[in-house]
């Protein structure tokens, strides 16, 4: 396969075109010292077979399921994909997954589009959902401009409990563009501490993840009533959407903006993307939401049609005033998202949910018992804080000899917290696998 | 899309050089787009207004129209604090398009200076501004 798509004669053409007499002349105004001046030092091609064989060797590093046991999460969950998901998945007319340009020709993924809108918003207890944004972080940067365009102030309060690559993106969009950006710390239990709201003027936002990094369930209804109390927005992010199977939903404790990582509805962890940024907001701040909306109308003859709605505020056509200048959707995952949750249902959503507390709950009190503390006491869903002796390095090397991981250390990211690790138990964890962590810990 | 000989331009209103007209009622000054803005934007779907109370300085934005077509911005005549807003447009935004200059106002200003409306165009002026856009 070539991946050039310009032939020697194509490029001696276009070059006589526009007068230029080489390639070299036609990049003459970019100066000498930007320019590479030698050959890229490329290794030889290799035929499909060497390369299937390099690259198997590669995913051969790596410690992923099924060969490894996981506990680790923190942003990207392993959880089991149902086949009807795959199959329907893959199916050609599914599979493209750019969003169309001329969009209502069709009317099949415009209709999937919208079905996932309707899902999204309603597990999240929300008015409207969009089509999509890349991941859990690009969609929680956008909700925080979101709310700087609709309440005209510059400053947001953001947790220090959110996902640390979260605040990052966060910091990139925000910092870089002008904007104030405030943490709240926490306080002892694992929550957010949102006390500081009350003395912060002028605030756009505050954005609460829950479950926040750390595994625990934030109070939202407080921290919303603060919010609204300064008249910001309440902005609650999230990494592990399936929670609200089982959690009081974003909606109903007061956010406006609901948003957060769709990962686990049926995508592959796959070294940690494509994601799914799942946004969701009250209807009244719709015509400032970013990225695209499918809505549902009807033609002349009064047929059901999906159109793409208020695309009158989208970059092709309002340019440098967009609500936004990202919004292609991963159309794809959106798909497969809206496959999981239909396949699951309701009832299945809470069941799944329950299965992934109960487990975690189950490996959180063998470690308890065993005599690990759990230096965090508000309640968790499938992911926890525990704290390991000193030294505890060696034991995780052993582990993952015998392809066990874990958990995640948390002192890369809170130095402070030196020993204590993120475990996470999803329905991929059998009791049998917890009793070996535990007991192989001990040993 | 109208003529320009065809555009309904009263000499009542004073006009903007981005198309929003201003008249003096009382001691307000009401603020609306021409017939040509409405003619060009096509059927209006959704006004976005400022807050009552919001102070604007001429020039500055105040809100946005949108259309089937698209988004515009709304620019402040004259400056001076948004005393009033057309409520009846929440609903029925196409008031707009049937009546530019009547019960298609947008919002009321209490002006900080009158005098800036006099800096405006008349509608013979903003007639020979628009036969030098078309």
């Amino acid at each position: 396969m070539r991946y050039l798509p310009h032939t020697d004669e194509d490029i001696a053409e276009m070059l006589q075109g526009i007068g230029a007499a080489s390639l070299d002349d036609l990049y003459v105004t970019i100066p000498q010292k930007c320019r590479r001046g030698r050959e890229l030092d490329l290794p030889a091609a290799l035929t499909e077979w060497e390369l299937d064989d390099h690259m198997r060797g590669l995913a051969e590093k790596s410690a992923v399921p099924p060969e490894f046991k996981v506990f680790a999460g923190a942003g990207s969950y392993e959880h089991f994909i149902p086949a009807s998901v795959h199959h329907l998945l893959t199916r050609s007319e599914f599979v493209t997954a750019y969003t169309p340009y001329q969009p209502e020709v069709s009317q099949g993924t415009l209709q999937a589009i919208y079905e996932y809108q309707t899902l999204v918003a309603r597990l999240l207890g929300m008015e409207t959902a969009n089509a999509s944004l890349y991941d859990g972080a690009s969609a929680l940067a956008e909700a925080l401009l979101m709310a700087v365009r609709i309440t005209g102030r510059n400053k947001v309060a953001v947790s220090s409990l959110i996902h640390p690559s979260y605040r990052r993106v966060v910091r990139t969009y925000l910092e870089s563009s002008g904007h104030e950006i405030v943490v709240l710390p926490r306080v002892e239990n694992g929550t957010t501490d949102v006390s500081g709201v009350r003395e912060m003027k002028d605030l756009a936002a505050v954005a609460i993840q829950s479950p926040n990094f750390f595994g625990c369930i934030e109070d939202l209804k407080t921290a919303g009533e603060l919010a609204h109390g300064e008249e910001a927005l309440f902005v609650c992010a999230f990494s592990e959407a399936l929670a609200y199977g089982l959690l009081k939903s974003p909606g109903t404790q007061g956010a406006d903006i609901a948003c957060g990582e769709g990962q686990s509805f049926g995508i592959p962890q796959s070294f940690g993307g494509p994601g799914l940024g799942m946004f969701a907001a009250k209807m009244k701040y719709v015509r400032n939401m970013p990225g695209r909306l499918v809505g549902l109308s009807k033609d002349m003859d009064g047929k059901r049609g999906f159109v793409l709605t208020l695309a009158t505020r989208e970059q092709h056509i309002r340019r440098e005033k967009a609500t936004s200048n990202i919004c292609t959707n991963g159309s794809l995952c959106a798909l497969a998202a809206a496959m999981y949750m239909a396949s699951l249902g309701g009832t299945g959503m809470r069941e799944l949910a329950r299965l992934n507390r109960d487990k975690a709950e189950y490996l959180k009190n063998r470690l308890h018992k065993a005599g690990f503390r759990l230096p965090f006491s508000a309640p968790t869903f499938n992911e926890f804080v525990v704290e390991f002796p000193p030294g505890f390095e060696s034991t995780y090397n052993r582990l993952l000899e015998k392809k066990i991981i874990a958990g995640l250390s948390l002192a890369r990211w809170h130095p402070e917290l030196e020993n204590q690790y993120l475990l996470c138990v999803t329905e991929a964890r059998t009791r049998a696998d917890m009793d070996a962590l535990v007991r192989e810990i001990k040993s | 899309m109208k003529e320009i000989d065809e555009l309904n331009l009263p000499d009542d209103v004073r006009y903007a050089e981005s198309h929003e007209w201003a008249r003096i009622e009382g001691d307000m000054v009401r603020v609306g787009i021409s017939d040509y803005a409405q003619d060009r934007l096509g059927d209006i779907t959704f006004v976005e207004f400022p807050q009552l109370g919001d102070v604007v300085g001429k020039g500055d934005q105040f809100g946005t129209v949108e259309s089937t077509k698209a988004v515009s911005d709304l620019f402040m005549p004259v400056g001076g604090e948004v005393a009033a807003i057309n409520t009846e447009l929440a609903e029925s935004p196409g008031l707009i398009n049937s009546d530019p200059y009547g019960s298609g106002w947008i919002i009321e200003v209490k002006a900080d200076r009158p005098e800036e409306l006099d800096s405006l165009l008349t509608n013979a002026g903003y007639l020979e501004l628009l036969r030098g856009l078309d």
